[in-house]
């Protein structure tokens, strides 16, 4: 067991804004069965958060059966060995807890948040669905979810407005085996297609304890909770280990330009680009870059496009990171009577420029700055999707620490200007990128035509 | 990211519930805790480590309390009051100064005044343009926004402790020195008149606006969408919005929500610094029509051509903030559509697979807020969806199960704490009891009101609020594939409509500058 031995903050008393120092203090064991535990004390409110991550996402899925890691995700709550269908959230909602899930392309994680006296109601359910799910699986269970998780996809994409743009997006950046080709939410069909067996299969290769890591914050003894978790999770089989992901090389050798059509009234354009993974080098100058693009009004793309200009509704730009690979986007939406070519042209004079000659020092610093009083957001709630323990399970899972907090934080502070430049250089080519325009039905002619600007 | 359950589903009821800070009293809490204990049935048992028992969930000990800093009240030379509550875990400060005027307090061909006015407060402020403004408040890492409500604004600051007296000096410039300049009015009336043309892509916004109309007419502020509508934004000038200001932005209008890593020695200078200037003055009085009740069951669709989901709102008129019945009814809408588990949410997500999610609640106003029973439901099973809705409408008139009026009641006593955790959550608690004037030792008396809720109770509330024999019904999405299954279910006359008939024409603003 490890134990941190920072303070909650240190701050030096005089210059606070050179000096903050982030700490999350946590201790750290690995039961025999392989699950990796994470604690971490936080007594302010009488809360606290069981948080699990299991190490797969949409990326896993075999061909013709998109979507199938997160319909699995659904599944887990629909009952365990010792646990019947519709007990798992009524038992935490009589003792006053919340619970929820998420899936990406590279993990599924849960979490119940609960008042502290219920921490063994909350390790009973988790470890009784990562050992017995099994005992209580029908195919009956996979069909009801089907239909919930179709209506998902209706409810957050296919009736959306520019809902389809970021499954498109996806599937032009990368090759078609490539695990972030094909979107988390799948297809109709192939939601379609997943079977009861799908659910077996799935459940013994992915949801074992050697796969998972367990975070637990908040108002907690951790002598007592390593304890109750060796208790709860301890008879659950290890499992066999899952081979690494071994994704195919995602290059863009020229531009590709896509149209979808949708029921909207303004055209909205899309650009972008693959671009360094989650914490490898130019992950945070492309997080700062975004900024200095489309954050606040006096961001570049914004103030010409929106404020100066006024051809567009609203301007965004952001470093989307994923463990195997990252892609970084801008959005930006026509205002009546301008064409996604005229906004295409700005966006070019404008990353054009940042190529040309470093951002100034201000520009860098007030990015640098929003990131850093960020970071003091993400620590003032325990539990949740971003709370503090899963951001815990975050760092543990990508960096191997899970209090990465400071060193996160780092490699902003490190970059100067010309870093920015760089990166722009780099990796914003105009040789290789998707464009997408999404137009109102019947009128292709808004979005920006294949021809040579740009280039 | 995909997830179980969309927040935002689950997320407008728990505004919904009102949640107060007190000073903890301790031995009306060990009262609290007593009651819960015989309630949910759990008792304190020793721990063993040993293999664990499964055939059934393990006993808890007893739930814990929430231990809040007491709410410190004073005022500043002005007569300004401010509310403080410590809380020194991360070194951040929010600043919610809150005035008593809202979107009710619009003229009647000037809707959306207040919101606009709002919104114009951070385009410049003191010496600094729009511009200048936004560069300054990025570079302290801060932000500063402001929006009205119904009944009231909030100038939110929320900002580093190390840069809170650049920011405090912020703060005070956009609330009592915007510049209403006539470039930024003009610039942000294009982007609202934008809004309502991408409405008209929002089968939500759609099915919300007819329904806020359909309940309280086009007379009734809660009628009519806070943003405006066409004519009213392109009427608006600078004169409008410093009269505005200048009518109800006074320090005797306003109470200062401080909390964070601060004290009341630490703060009180500077507050004094930056608002004791702030004159006081006489704000016009609210006076609104009275409300009418929805008399019958009446149908309203709206075209969505093609939309593969129907957005389903059913509702009346529900309860004023200050209604006795407030307790009752929180505790009935979280069996009927207020939790995961609740009736509607079961019953169309998980029993029928209609939905991604069910959901009801009631908006708690000054005056009564609507009732809504609502759902995305997928097209082709649309008037089936409205049979099930009908049927939990019908059956929480029934009495309710003792183990799920346990649960509900449960499920709302003991999550409270979670409300407390971020310095913008508290600060938008204590907003509630400024808006309602409530007494500091308010959340005692929630926890022992949940409690003291019976089903009796219940029942009551849910036969005096919940008619479904009188409520509107909204649904927008594909007419010709719906529009004759719910015609036959026979719910009441049906009305159908575009999307102009309720959005009014899209704008057009026309490419100029």
């Amino acid at each position: 067991m490890k134990w941190s031995l920072f303070l909650f903050f240190f701050l030096s008393s005089a210059a606070i804004a050179q000096s903050l120092r982030l700490s999350v203090p946590y201790s750290q064991f690995v039961l025999p069965n392989g699950l990796t535990v994470i604690l971490h004390e936080d007594h302010s409110t009488p809360t606290l958060s069981v948080n699990i991550w299991y190490h797969v996402g949409s990326g896993r899925e075999k061909p013709g059966r998109t979507g199938f890691a997160h319909l699995f995700e659904h599944i887990m709550f629909e009952g365990s060995g010792h646990v019947s269908e519709g007990k798992f959230d009524e038992w935490l909602e009589a003792a006053g807890g919340d619970n929820n899930a998420s899936t990406s392309s590279d993990r599924t994680n849960y979490w119940e948040n609960i008042p502290s006296n219920a921490l063994e109601l909350a390790l009973f359910l988790e470890s009784d669905r990562m050992g017995y799910l099994l005992n209580a699986m029908s195919p009956a269970k996979v069909d009801g979810q089907r239909d919930v998780v179709k209506n998902e996809r209706r409810q957050s994409y296919e009736n959306r407005p520019y809902g389809m743009a970021d499954i498109a997006l996806d599937e032009n950046l990368y090759p078609s085996n490539h695990p972030y080709h094909w979107p988390t939410i799948g297809s109709m069909e192939d939601l379609s297609a997943a079977s009861y067996e799908d659910v077996v299969s799935f459940f013994k290769q992915y949801y074992t304890p050697r796969n998972a890591s367990l975070a637990i914050a908040g108002d907690i003894n951790p002598a007592e909770t390593k304890k109750l978790v060796e208790k709860w999770f301890s008879d659950v089989p290890a499992g066999s280990p899952v081979p690494p992901i071994a994704p195919p090389v995602a290059f863009l050798p020229q531009e590709k330009r896509i149209v979808l059509e949708d029921k909207v009234q303004l055209p909205r354009l899309y650009m972008a680009w693959l671009t360094p993974a989650l914490f490898t080098p130019g992950d945070a100058e492309l997080d700062l870059l975004a900024n200095i693009l489309a954050g606040g009004k006096n961001s570049r793309l914004y103030k010409r496009l929106v404020y100066d200009l006024q051809i567009a509704q609203d301007v965004s730009a952001f470093q989307a990171s994923r463990p195997l690979g990252s892609s970084f986007q801008i959005i930006v939406t026509a205002r009546e009577g301008h064409t996604l070519s005229e906004l295409k042209k700005v966006i070019q004079e404008e990353i054009n420029h940042i190529k040309s000659e470093p951002p100034t020092d201000r520009e860098l610093q007030r990015a640098v700055n929003q990131f850093e009083a960020g970071f003091l957001d993400r620590l003032e709630r325990i539990g949740g999707f971003g709370g503090k323990a899963d951001q815990l399970n975050n760092y543990y899972t990508a960096t191997g620490n899970p209090d990465y907090f400071n060193e996160d934080l780092a490699r902003y502070k490190a970059l100067d200007v010309n870093d920015l430049r760089a990166i722009a250089e780099t990796h914003l080519r105009d040789d290789g990128r998707v464009v997408l325009s999404v137009v109102p039905e019947g009128k292709k002619d808004l979005a920006t035509p294949a021809g040579k600007e740009g280039r | 990211m995909t997830s179980r359950a969309l927040g935002l589903e689950f997320s407008h009821e728990h505004t919904a519930i009102e949640t107060r800070i007190g000073r903890t009293n301790v031995a009306k809490m060990k009262t609290f805790v007593c009651v819960l204990l015989l309630i949910a049935g759990i008792f304190v048992t020793p721990l063993h480590a040993q293999k664990p028992d499964r055939s059934k969930p393990p006993e808890l000990s007893s739930p814990p309390t929430l231990r809040l800093p007491p709410i410190q009240h004073f005022r500043l030379s002005n007569g300004l009051p401010v509310l403080l509550l410590e809380k020194h875990e991360v070194p951040l400060v929010q600043m919610n100064l809150l005035l008593k005027v809202g979107s009710t307090a619009d003229p009647t061909e000037k809707s959306g005044l207040a919101s606009l006015s709002a919104r114009m407060l951070t385009e410049g402020a003191g010496t600094r343009n729009a511009l200048q403004l936004a560069d300054a408040i990025d570079f302290l890492g801060a932000s500063l926004s402001a929006s009205a409500g119904q009944h009231t604004t909030v100038v939110a600051l929320h900002t580093p402790l190390n840069k809170l007296d650049s920011a405090v000096a912020l703060l005070a410039d956009v609330a009592l020195r915007p510049q209403f300049a006539n470039e930024e009015l003009e610039r942000t009336r294009k982007e609202l008149l934008t809004t309502l043309v991408q409405w008209h892509d929002e089968p939500r916004a759609i099915a919300s606006v007819l329904f806020n109309e359909t309940l309280y007419g086009t007379k009734h502020p809660y009628g009519i969408p806070e943003i405006g509508n066409e004519r009213s934004l392109r009427s608006f000038t600078t004169e409008d919005l410093k009269r505005f200001h200048g009518k109800y932005f006074h320090s005797n209008n306003a109470t200062l929500i401080v909390v964070g890593d601060v004290t009341v020695k630490s703060i009180q200078s500077k507050l004094e610094e930056a608002f004791s200037t702030w004159p006081q003055g006489n704000s016009p009085s609210l006076k609104l029509p009275p409300i009418g009740q929805i008399e019958r069951r009446e149908v309203y669709l709206v075209d969505k051509p093609g939309a593969p989901q129907s957005e389903i709102r059913i509702g009346r008129i529900g309860a004023p903030r200050l209604t006795d019945d407030y307790y009752a009814i929180l505790v009935m809408n979280t069996i009927l559509g207020g939790s995961f588990t609740s009736r509607l949410n079961q019953n169309l997500r998980e029993q029928h697979g209609y939905t991604y999610g069910a959901r009801s609640t009631f908006d708690f106003l000054p005056q009564p807020g609507p009732f809504l029973a609502g759902a995305a439901v997928q097209t082709a099973v649309t008037d089936k969806a409205l049979v099930e809705f009908m049927k939990e409408l019908n059956g929480i008139l029934q009495p309710v199960p003792d183990e799920e009026l346990t649960r509900a009641k449960n499920y709302l006593a003991l999550r409270y704490p979670e409300n407390f955790q971020s310095v913008a959550q508290i600060a938008n608690q204590l907003g509630e009891l400024v808006t309602y004037d409530l007494p500091d030792d308010y959340f005692n008396g929630y926890v022992q009101h949940i409690l003291a809720v019976t089903g009796a109770d219940v029942q009551r509330v849910a036969k005096k609020y919940i008619d479904p024999d009188q409520v509107a019904i909204i649904i927008a999405g594909d007419q010709k594939q719906i529009e004759a299954g719910v015609k036959a279910l026979n719910l009441g006359p049906l009305h159908t409509l575009t999307i102009n008939d309720v959005l009014g024409k899209a704008p057009v603003i026309g490419s100029e500058k």
